[in-house]
């Protein structure tokens, strides 16, 4: 479905998804045309979803990152749903994902300090529905955060 | 820190969605001018608001079809190098984030890999054998979705 050209395109696109078409077709060592067509495709085919702008919440007052682990009662059977259902409905979740291992949830949780981190923990995560287990991991540090595919 | 108005905040929301969005565009959206948009996007590129760009792909179709978040802890605090650790682990490919983390581990890595098979070689010869290394614990990625975060 995808050739080298894609690849390449692909991979110096994730590099500065800002540049123009001429700059990205140059650096790709292909036609400007052809890169547009090529975009035009993928676009299409639904492997290039998109660009999204990406937020410093540091800038806008979120000091405090935690990722939170949570085991569901795998008695109820709707608990993935209700729970899910539940965490979108709290701004300061910037991410759901679900798991097949030890843990069955992880929500991404923002805070603007510790005093807020504890109020949101207390009034909307304890209170999200089929918490089994729920363990902490507060974020220190970003050592790595390129989400560039190895193309 | 940056005061947003609703407009500001309108502003993020509509880029988060889509950052190729013209400024023109937005403007019509909001119901302001073409250049007053422009300068509230540079304002909030200026202020570090929106640090940049992401590309969204679909990773299946471009054969990534596992991601995996680790949790590793050091085998041996104070005599490991911290340092050599994140050298080692920001250089393999395959890991896309990696966060230094308080709790039950000290690292919290994303991996994509083409299979199941993949991400065994992958944690066999390239995270086991990282610097310091100890246990290490897989969690498979069944789904997962990005929020707005708290913009208002």
């Amino acid at each position: 479905m995808l050739d080298n050209t894609d690849r390449r395109l692909l991979r110096h696109l994730q590099a500065d998804p800002t540049q123009s078409v001429a700059d990205l077709a140059r650096a790709s060592g292909v036609a400007a045309s052809k890169a547009y067509k090529r975009l035009e495709r993928m676009e299409e085919l639904g492997v290039l979803k998109g660009q999204r702008a990406v937020i410093d919440w540091h800038a806008l007052g979120y000091a405090v990152e935690v990722s939170l682990r949570v085991s569901l009662d795998k008695t109820e059977p709707q608990a993935f749903d209700r729970f899910i259902a539940a965490a979108r409905e709290v701004p300061e979740v910037t991410e759901i994902q679900t798991f097949l291992g030890r843990v069955d949830v992880r929500l991404t949780v923002l805070a603007r300090d510790m005093p807020h981190y504890q109020h949101l923990y207390r009034s909307r995560i304890l209170t999200l529905p089929h918490i089994t287990e729920i363990e902490a991991l507060m974020h220190v540090a970003t050592i790595k955060d390129v989400e560039a595919l190895p193309l | 820190m940056i005061d947003l108005d609703d407009i500001d905040r309108a502003i993020l929301r509509a880029l988060q969605q889509d950052a190729t969005v013209k400024t023109a565009e937005l403007g019509r959206r909001l119901g302001i001018s073409q250049p007053a948009a422009w300068r509230r996007v540079r304002r909030l590129q200026e202020a570090g608001v929106i640090k940049g760009r992401r590309l969204d792909l679909d990773r299946e179709a471009l054969g990534f079809g596992v991601t995996v978040f680790l949790g590793i802890k050091l085998a041996t605090h104070g005599r490991v190098s911290l340092a050599d650790f994140e050298r080692a682990v920001t250089a393999i490919p395959e890991v896309l984030t990696v966060q230094h983390v308080l709790g039950r581990y000290d690292y919290r890595l994303m991996v994509v890999a083409r299979d199941l098979a993949d991400f065994e070689r992958v944690l066999r010869r390239r995270i086991m054998t990282l610097p310091g290394a100890g246990e290490v614990e897989a969690n498979v990625v069944l789904s997962e979705e990005r929020r707005p975060g708290p913009i208002g």
